[in-house]
């Protein structure tokens, strides 16, 4: 079943079109990989899917838990979130000064039915309610081993376990759909391996459709089902991780063609 | 056990709070009972002010119109109706209202909602706006309705104010109304929603793609805050015994900015201790006001004003070294104390506390 699909969104900014004619489609349960040189419109892609910006044609339309298919464009992120869509971001975005808890904790708040007086008065269904959310988010920090440092503000965190933390944030809103703004940027091989299975063990816990942006090549053929590739906005080509190796425009986007001076 | 222990700490210190406003009503005059009053009442202002600049992260500065609201509630409502047409003698009270007479809580609670309303319609085109707009915007906002309060001669007496409010001088009464405020902020910022708000001060972006609807949160910080300030401005008509439109300007506002700054922006505590430093710390400062002679020499500086001065030196000097104010964004606790005074040069070790 397909979960996310965009029919040809493009986006401009004054004289600039940052991504034309964009055309993903994403089945259920996949990995889904969307590369590109620097500039190639990749993180505009995923803010336009979710709701930071509306796309200037086109529509994204998001097959919901009960199959619905809903067309998500002009809706705000945070319905989109609450849809089941999640994300992270390129430069990370934590709540630098709050602590570890409270970052994964505030993203429970999204399927909070007490109204904020209940909440105030701490009434018996507002607290039966934290507890469960309280709950779920002890068990995903203990599962990136965060636990022990959940009272520790998320600045002060390793860059790699702040990676971690947010990816961990966005879990615990409860998505079908995540995706990751390059997810091993700035990782040596030996953290990119352990992120590697990282992905690869929520995809199958949470039963997660993953689409994420990666330079690591090495990581994106090794997880990816499918590959989309941009650059100057435009889909060159997209496959599976095989058929993008071989592509030439690929090749040529990335590595450069030669030209006769 | 812990949570237990600081839950009955907590209610000790607040029954011996509540004591000492018991025995400063009694047993002291009527000077010391105005500053502590005044103190409580700047306390809960700075709280509510707190609520929306300091947790939620959105720069406001419309606290003195929402007063307004609130301070005019207590002041149309609790004038004995006999007393009325002595009051507002230029033109009579509209027919609707004249007769409507409450006691003070209702009055307050009254002009708490008449305070959010006005903050739910105001809230709709100016929460869009972001850092110094929204400033501008609400201050904007808080003029116009002192304005609009001025020119409503039938229902607030206009330019000419409205005295004879039955005067408040009961340290009690104001001590509920605080401790009450002070608990209900303190509860809502640990729930689910408190965190919600503070997900917006550190990152709007990411508080939005974590599903936190940034306009309905906006909307219900700003609220809560126009709320509280203008039970916070009733009690302080009741504190004066008259308002005037004159007592609400814009400059008011910049009181509660400097208690919210020198406590901490996003402190609780921190916004008790701003108010009682800056009443209190204000009256305190006299001293320096009065002429002074020091063996047989009269110090040139002392005289009226002089205080200011001083007080402006201590505020740039705190700001300087306490860039983020007394408490920053930290609480007050139990737990800390406790640890304090177990081992009191602890807090030199801490890491990752006191930094940046």
């Amino acid at each position: 079943m397909t979960i996310l699909r965009t029919d040809g969104i493009m986006m401009r900014f004054g004289g600039v079109v940052a991504v034309s004619n964009l055309q993903i489609k994403i089945e259920e349960h996949e990995i889904v990989a969307l590369i590109g040189p620097n500039g190639a419109g990749k993180t505009t892609a995923f803010n336009m899917i979710t709701g930071i910006y509306t796309p200037t044609e086109g529509n994204v339309l998001y097959t919901d838990e009960h199959g619905r298919e809903v067309k998500i464009t002009g809706k705000k992120p945070s319905d989109i979130a609450k849809l089941g869509i999640a994300r992270t971001f390129q430069n990370i975005r934590l709540f630098k000064e709050l602590s570890v808890y409270e970052n994964v904790m505030i993203a429970k708040h999204l399927h909070l039915k007490a109204d904020f007086f209940s909440a105030a008065l701490h009434l018996p269904h507002y607290k039966a309610e934290q507890v469960k959310a309280e709950v779920e988010v002890e068990k995903l920090l203990k599962s990136v081993n965060l636990w022990e440092l959940r009272e520790e503000k998320a600045f002060s965190l390793p860059y790699g376990q702040q990676r971690h933390l947010e990816i961990v944030r966005a879990l615990a809103t409860n998505p079908r759909l995540l995706l990751l703004d390059e997810p091993a940027a700035g990782m040596n091989p030996k953290e990119t391996e352990e992120l590697t299975a990282f992905i690869r063990k929520i995809r199958e816990q949470y039963q997660l459709t993953i689409f994420m942006i990666e330079h690591h090549m090495e990581l994106v053929m090794d997880i990816s089902d499918r590959i989309y590739v941009l650059d100057f906005g435009e889909t060159i080509a997209s496959g599976t991780p095989q058929a993008i190796q071989d592509n030439e425009r690929v090749i040529s986007a990335y590595l450069g063609v030669e030209e006769d001076a | 056990m812990a949570k237990k222990r600081n839950l009955i700490l907590t209610v000790i210190l607040l029954a011996g709070l509540f004591g000492l406003a018991w025995y400063i009503n009694f047993e002291t005059d009527s000077y010391l009972r105005r500053i502590v009053n005044l103190c409580m009442v700047y306390a809960i202002i700075g709280l509510s002010m707190n609520l929306t600049n300091g947790f939620t992260g959105q720069f406001s500065l419309g606290q003195a119109g929402f007063m307004a609201i609130g301070a005019y509630a207590v002041g149309i409502f609790t004038v004995p109706v006999s007393l009325r047409p002595s009051v507002f003698y230029a033109a009579p009270m509209h027919p609707a209202i004249a007769d409507i007479h409450m006691p003070l809580w209702l009055a307050l609670i009254v002009g708490g909602l008449c305070a959010a309303l006005v903050a739910f319609l105001i809230g709709a085109p100016v929460l869009r706006l972001r850092g110094d707009y929204l400033a501008v915007a609400t201050l904007g906002f808080s003029e116009i309705i002192r304005i609009v309060i001025t020119n409503a001669q039938t229902i607030t007496n206009g330019a000419l104010g409205i005295k004879d409010i039955p005067p408040l001088n009961d340290v009690r009464y104001i001590f509920a109304f605080t401790a009450a405020v002070f608990i209900f902020i303190t509860a809502l910022i640990n729930t689910s929603y408190g965190r919600a708000f503070k997900a917006i001060r550190e990152d709007e972006i990411a508080a939005e793609a974590m599903g936190i609807d940034l306009f309905k949160h906006k909307s219900l910080a700003f609220m809560l805050s126009a709320f509280f300030a203008g039970i916070g401005g009733g009690l302080y008509a009741a504190l004066l015994g008259t308002v005037d439109p004159k007592n609400f300007l814009f400059t008011l506002t910049y009181n509660f900015l400097l208690i919210i700054v020198l406590g901490g922006m996003g402190s609780i505590t921190g916004s008790m201790i701003g108010s009682i430093l800056v009443t209190a710390g204000l009256e305190f400062l006299r001293i320096f006001d009065e002429p002074l002679e020091l063996f047989g020499v009269a110090i040139p500086l002392f005289r009226p004003g002089f205080r200011m001065v001083i007080f402006s030196v201590l505020l740039m000097a705190l700001v300087l070294f306490w860039r983020r104010g007394i408490m920053g964004t930290r609480e007050f606790t139990w737990d800390k104390t406790i640890a304090f005074c177990k081992n009191p040069f602890g807090i030199f070790g801490r890491k990752g506390v006191d930094k940046a």
